[in-house]
């Protein structure tokens, strides 16, 4: 099958590679890119690991074809810290004990920064209602609503 | 027709591993050239901490920093003999043999030390901090560091240490059938508040308030992140999880996320925990196992609750709409 070229940048360096039709961007960043940060859970949309950011959405990367994002700008996980330093998320989510086996985690991050983009106060409710395309066999789910109120208070304090 | 309340207790009683023929667990200790130790297991971290675990355990042991120890576990091919983290049995048994194997490679370093401060190693203590001390004289000192350096290069010691955890095979009594499945118990006590809808069968966990005793908390936090994890999954246990709900026919088996379901971040009970310590005699620093036995005791309490608030006793999980349904049209035609 002939390979479609594909540009784009991946937490804001510019990314260039050739793909066979239909490949996923989950498997692109993965694969051919190594950003292994967005996981693939159910390869079908139902769980949530696989989350990234294509330009400010939340977009799961496994139902996401490569060929669709010429010219966009992805965020992943892995482009969250600057320079060493967490991003307040990332802070956040070990502050408070929001991991466990750590497999939702960048998708449960990725979830939560859109939100925080749009909503930098959210309620529970809001919160909830972020998290609630992404699944967690581990936590029970109340240390990671914490660690998203946790990090928009850090973000709040910080602004004012 | 109406929602109606109900209150269940349980409380459970939980072995720590399992016993069937003699549970053993190994481990090997030794210094690396710049006095860091690494811990050697084919046990697995499944996610539940038990790297941070091990490292705190060695660590108390030799009387270092925790971050001067690595952990490498699970590579069956290559490491020491452990039967897997299963029953609860990780901190326990791979506990124990790191504090033997440590406990060695700890007598090494003093045996090293001893010699580069011409003292006798019995009058040698560490600081924790990464220094070995000469009792009631700690101005007489040397870094760990330069122990492991002397120990490799100059005196050709090895400072390791081997563990060996062996809970030896129960053999149950001809007469009674009677045998010891595990050598200390956790124990917790769950009580849960429910609403059920007597039209639709839906069951409303309000508040589930549990008590676990769970040994020494070796890692308090971590203990809590599991209690909490755990407290839910009870809770999806009782209502929601099922790969054969019309077991043993397979039919209607959920085959994925959207079928096989879960309770999500909206549908939390407000979640009480509290942890009692009661330190176990042959755990390691008197630690137990509170890993499976945390998503336990919700089970009973819910289908408890439900008796309490409509009077149907429901003993197949998950506790569905259909089975209470079920359950009350046969009352009322009784």
């Amino acid at each position: 099958m002939a390979k479609v070229p594909v540009q784009f940048t991946l937490n804001g360096s510019e990314k260039a590679e050739f793909v066979e039709s239909g490949t996923t961007l989950l498997n692109t960043l993965r694969d051919k890119i190594g950003d292994t940060s967005p996981k693939g859970g159910c390869q079908q949309g139902t769980c949530g690991a696989c989350s990234v950011i294509v330009d400010g959405e939340l977009r799961l990367s496994c139902l996401t074809l490569a060929e669709t994002c010429n010219g966009v700008a992805i965020t992943t996980t892995s482009g969250l810290a600057e320079g060493g330093v967490l991003h307040p998320l990332q802070r956040a989510f070990l502050d408070t004990f929001a991991t466990q086996c750590g497999f939702c985690t960048p998708g449960m991050i990725m979830a939560a920064k859109v939100l925080l983009d749009h909503t930098p106060n959210p309620s529970r409710e809001d919160v909830v209602e972020a998290l609630s395309g992404n699944i967690c066999r581990c936590t029970g789910y109340e240390p990671i609503i914490q660690a998203v109120l946790t990090a928009a208070r850090a973000n709040s304090q910080n602004a004012a | 027709m109406a929602i109606r309340r109900g209150r269940g207790v349980a409380a459970i009683n939980y072995p720590t591993g399992m016993n069937l023929g003699g549970d053993p667990t190994q481990a090997l200790v030794h210094s690396t050239p710049t006095g860091n130790f690494m811990v050697t297991l084919s046990s697995v971290d499944l996610g539940q901490g038990m790297k941070q675990i091990m490292a705190q355990i060695c660590a108390e042991t030799i009387g270092v920093p925790t971050d001067h120890v690595v952990v490498d576990t699970a590579d069956t091919d290559t490491g020491p003999h452990c039967m897997g983290t299963f029953a609860s049995r990780g901190t326990h048994r791979a506990g124990n043999a790191v504090i033997q194997a440590a406990k060695e490679a700890r007598q090494v370093m003093l045996e090293v030390a001893a010699e580069e401060l011409e003292v006798n190693a019995s009058d040698l203590e560490t600081d924790g901090q990464g220094n070995i001390l000469v009792k009631g004289a700690p101005q007489k000192s040397i870094s760990i560091f330069d122990v492991a350096l002397s120990a490799h290069f100059k005196r050709g010691r090895s400072i390791s240490g081997r563990g060996m955890f062996l809970i030896p095979r129960s053999y149950p009594e001809k007469e009674t059938g009677a045998m010891k499945p595990s050598t200390c118990y956790a124990h917790a006590c769950t009580v849960a508040e429910v609403e059920v809808d007597d039209e639709t069968g839906e069951v409303t966990v309000l508040t589930v308030k549990n008590v676990f005793e769970i040994g020494r908390a070796l890692n308090p936090k971590m203990v809590e992140q599991q209690l909490v994890g755990g407290s839910w999954m009870g809770i999806s246990h009782a209502l929601y999880e099922t790969t054969e709900p019309y077991y043993p026919n397979r039919d209607h088996g959920g085959t994925d996320f959207n079928q096989y379901l879960m309770p999500g971040p909206g549908d939390l009970a407000e979640t009480e925990i509290i942890v009692l310590e009661r330190p176990s005699a042959d755990g390691p620093y008197g630690a137990k196992g509170p890993g499976e036995m945390c998503a336990n005791p919700q089970i009973p309490a819910v289908a408890n609750a439900v008796f309490d608030a409509v009077g149907v006793r429901i003993d197949t999980l998950p506790i569905t709409p259909e089975r209470i349904l079920r359950a009350l049209k046969a009352q009322a035609a009784n």
